[in-house]
């Protein structure tokens, strides 16, 4: 069927519903692959970061300073300023929305601390998030979610987007499965936001849902559209050991510590001011260090976390999602015993470029691609740089996604649909047909499951050159395994075996542009840890990645661009200690 | 341990009516449901479907009976479930394929009960302030993530499909006690009609299956109460 909208916006998360309520007066039309309460910003448990001070004394250019270094100085400065400064409007909007924080005893939104976010430029940790329990990623998507039936938005639920429709250099529409008929349809548009998250399922152990899988980084890719600082992939120091599963900052922010195989809280070893409050590439290789020290729990690749001397109340009443989560998951009652955490694949700094506008940029001189619009995990701005802050994705949703939107009705009102190019779904056809005629006799499981050992072995907290060639070589073959996987259901209809077939294709694409650029950059920066380059190298390297899609996996083409500086000294790159 | 995992299985384009289908697998005692399910489709039958997505209990997509009680896939242990384990889609809502029902309906009676804070007065340069008693009042509705597992577990839904149900109550009781909300006259106004509350026969399925905890039954009788006595400053 053929659609057409003002605004087509994929994805229905925290960015992509931000997005969608600052157009009321406009033709909108949500895709999402799932139902919009299922998106993964409802995992996210922590808070939102924003210089309130209903705690006590804080600054957004405190705020500002923390992310800038948090994020190892490849944080575009005057992003990081917008990111700040406009975090705390966008917190009072969501309250206006309805989002039950957790109050003071005065009665205003509560706070906590939460890793690297200090007060006076690093002196102490500051009482910054804003939180609802340990839900408030849930309670932002719920509120989200709440106010789009109240303003009508128009949803496609369960609408896989297989492609971005351009012509002549514009954005004009996407092309999307239907998975309940699998049907395929064209919508067309004046504007197109892609808000569909991250990818982390490109790993084993990972935080993330079986959603993450990358699909808008991969679909403009595939285009010619590059991906930004795709090195920079986060892994979070705390998910429960094997399964991956998170188990929020929050949990330090209220006081909980790392303890090693020898009973010893060795962060104070490492970090003497932030101790567990360092920010998390810096925790994660701690960890890692613990471990290859022999310090791991009986010998093993894991630590505990501890947060028994809260005591039981605070547990209860601040954290208990994450209780659940460890007694479910472990069998670990975390008020009388420690909990195994280890490292886990969480959240991707790099993404699709964008201006502060949330306007895809296609090149090094910045040049936007009309009509194409990108926030969220999917994006870099980039105002996480090579490490992202705890609490500050939540801050990038909202303040990014409300700045898409504000730009896109600008955008529809000033300009016509560009004419859709000529058979626009002959590719997403040729897609699907490929996937579902095949007779190669390969299983999509088997090619998953070598992509993520893969990247747990070579793509990981540390990194080298050796390996990550290792791991281009196995790409490179699995992505002509892909073309040989065979599918048991040839159905239409709900046909799930389907839609993950082609999420595996968009996640051997994340992969690619991953590997390519953290084999490039020869300096150890924020999460890119290189163990034969382990110094931050500023002069050759304080530079983006933007990665262009080749033919195959050995083929990708790599430039750089600028970080874009402030003038204030406070922000020029130093040593990054805690 | 090894299990045996028995399937309705239902395919809109090859089946005129489901069955049961069995499978043999080894299983880890600490492993999800949802691990097995995911082992069945991967490995042996590629055609099974189901919804899933965070693995963890927080999305709600995989709920489905399993040993005859709605539950999250992905919060269930196979420790808990022994070597034997029978699951279908819930009762309840039409069945799309497999272990996948239709919740359209389902989310349409969740939009009829508007669930989202109404206000008339114009907004305060900062946040509205609210006690943190009055923020406790309706803490465990907001904890709701949707799954239908309440919903499809009711006998008063299973027997009319068009009562609201215990989901979109317990939604509406999230802002009928919020201090911050206008609308709970409005609310209670819907909740009173034939198809409001007054289905529900507090029979406690909708708070067994709730996989957030949260007590769906007693929410829905604070809901009457309201009804009753026109008071929704819950004393």
């Amino acid at each position: 069927m053929y659609f057409k909208f003002d605004v087509v916006i994929v994805g229905s998360g925290g960015a992509g519903l931000m997005a969608a309520m600052q157009l009321p007066n406009a033709s909108v039309a949500v895709l999402s692959k799932v139902y919009p309460t299922r998106s993964h910003t409802g995992a996210a448990q922590g808070g939102v970061a924003a210089a309130l001070g209903n705690q006590e004394e804080d600054h957004w250019k405190w705020h500002m300073y923390d992310t800038v270094k948090g994020g190892d100085y490849l944080v575009d400065q005057p992003a990081a300023e917008i990111l700040t400064r406009e975090a705390i409007d966008a917190v009072y909007e969501l309250e206006h929305r309805g989002l039950p924080f957790n109050r003071t005893a005065d009665g205003r939104i509560d706070q906590r601390r939460f890793g690297g976010h200090t007060r006076n430029y690093g002196e102490a940790p500051v009482r910054r998030s804003c939180y609802a329990a340990d839900r408030t990623g849930h309670m932002i998507l719920q509120t989200m979610y709440q106010n789009a039936i109240k303003n009508q938005v128009r949803f496609f639920n369960e609408y896989l987007v297989l492609d971005l429709l351009l012509n002549d250099g514009q954005a004009c529409g996407v092309v999307a499965m239907e998975i309940r008929s699998g049907e395929i349809h064209t919508f067309h548009a004046k504007a197109v936001l892609f808000a569909t998250g991250g990818y982390g399922r490109a790993w084993r152990v990972t935080s993330n849902a079986f959603a993450c899988t990358g699909d808008g980084m991969a679909i403009a890719y595939r285009r010619g559209i590059p991906l930004q600082d795709m090195e920079m992939y986060q892994f979070h120091p705390t998910g429960i050991y094997k399964v991956g599963v998170l188990l929020s900052e929050a949990a330090r922010g209220e006081g909980g510590k790392l303890l090693n195989g020898k009973g010893e809280y060795f962060m104070e070893r490492y970090m003497p001011t932030l101790k567990d409050l360092a920010p998390r590439d810096i925790v994660s290789r701690c960890i890692i260090q613990e471990v290859k020290d022999g310090n791991g729990v009986d010998g093993k690749d894991y630590v505990y976390l501890d947060v028994r001397h809260l005591g039981a109340k605070v547990i209860a009443e601040k954290l208990p999602d994450i209780t659940d989560f460890a007694r479910n998951y472990l069998g670990v009652e975390p008020i009388t015993e420690p909990v195994p955490i280890q490292p886990t694949a969480h959240y991707a700094m790099g993404g699709i470029p964008t201006d502060v506008d949330a306007r895809v940029v296609i090149d090094p001189q910045w040049t936007p691609m009309p009509g194409f619009y990108a926030a969220g995990e999917v994006a870099c701005v980039s105002v996480h740089g090579a490490n992202r802050l705890g609490t500050n994705s939540l801050v990038d949703l909202i303040v990014f996604g409300r700045r898409a939107g504000k730009h896109m009705a600008k955008f529809i009102a000033e300009n016509d649909h560009a004419p859709l190019p000529d058979e626009p779904e002959a590719y997403s056809r040729e897609l699907v047909s490929n996937l579902t005629s095949s007779t190669g006799g390969e299983s999509a499981y088997r090619v998953r499951s070598a992509l993520q050992n893969e990247m747990d072995d070579k793509v990981f907290v540390e990194r080298s050159d050796q390996g990550l060639r290792h791991a281009l070589d196995t790409l490179d073959g699995l992505q002509e395994t892909f073309k040989r996987i065979q599918l048991q259901d040839k159905g239409k209809k709900f046909n799930t075996e389907l839609t993950e077939a082609i999420e595996l294709g968009f996640l051997l694409d994340c992969s690619e542009a991953t590997i390519h650029g953290a084999l490039a950059r020869t300096e150890s920066r924020g999460a890119h840890f290189r163990l034969d380059y382990q110094k931050r190298d500023d002069v050759n390297w304080l530079k983006h990645t933007l990665a262009y899609k080749g033919s195959k996996a050995h083929d990708v083409r790599l430039d750089y661009k600028d970080v874009l500086m402030v003038e204030d000294p406070i922000f020029k790159p130093k040593e990054r200690k805690y | 341990m090894n299990v045996l995992v028995r399937i309705k299985r239902f395919d809109p384009e090859k089946d005129k009516k489901p069955y049961w289908a069995d499978y043999r697998v080894e299983a880890e005692p600490i492993e999800r449901l949802l691990d097995i399910l995911n082992i069945i489709k991967w490995t042996m039958d590629g055609s099974l479907t189901y919804r899933r997505s965070c693995a963890h209990g927080v999305c709600g997509s995989d709920a489905m009976r399993i040993n005859g009680r709605n539950r999250l896939a992905c919060k269930v242990l196979m420790r808990d479930v022994g070597d034997k384990v029978t699951i279908e889609p819930m009762l309840g809502f039409p069945v799309m394929k497999d272990l996948v029902v239709d919740m359209e309906a389902f989310f349409d009676k969740y939009k009829s009960v508007k669930p989202y804070l109404i206000t008339y007065d114009s907004e305060p340069g900062t946040e509205r302030l609210q006690s943190p008693e009055e923020r406790a009042r309706y803490d465990e509705g907001t904890k709701c993530i949707l799954c239908g597992a309440c919903t499809g577990s009711c006998p008063s839904v299973w027997g009319n499909p068009d009562w609201v149900g215990p989901a979109s109550i317990v939604n509406a009781h999230r802002f009928i006690f919020d201090s911050r909300d206008e609308g709970g006259a409005e609310r209670l106004g819907i909740l009173g009609k034939r198809d409001g509350v007054w289905r529900c026969r507090t029979i406690f399925n909708c708070t067994d299956a709730c996989p957030r905890g949260i007590p769906v039954t007693d929410l829905i009788e604070q809901v009457k109460r309201a009804i009753v006595y026109n008071d929704t400053t819950g004393n």
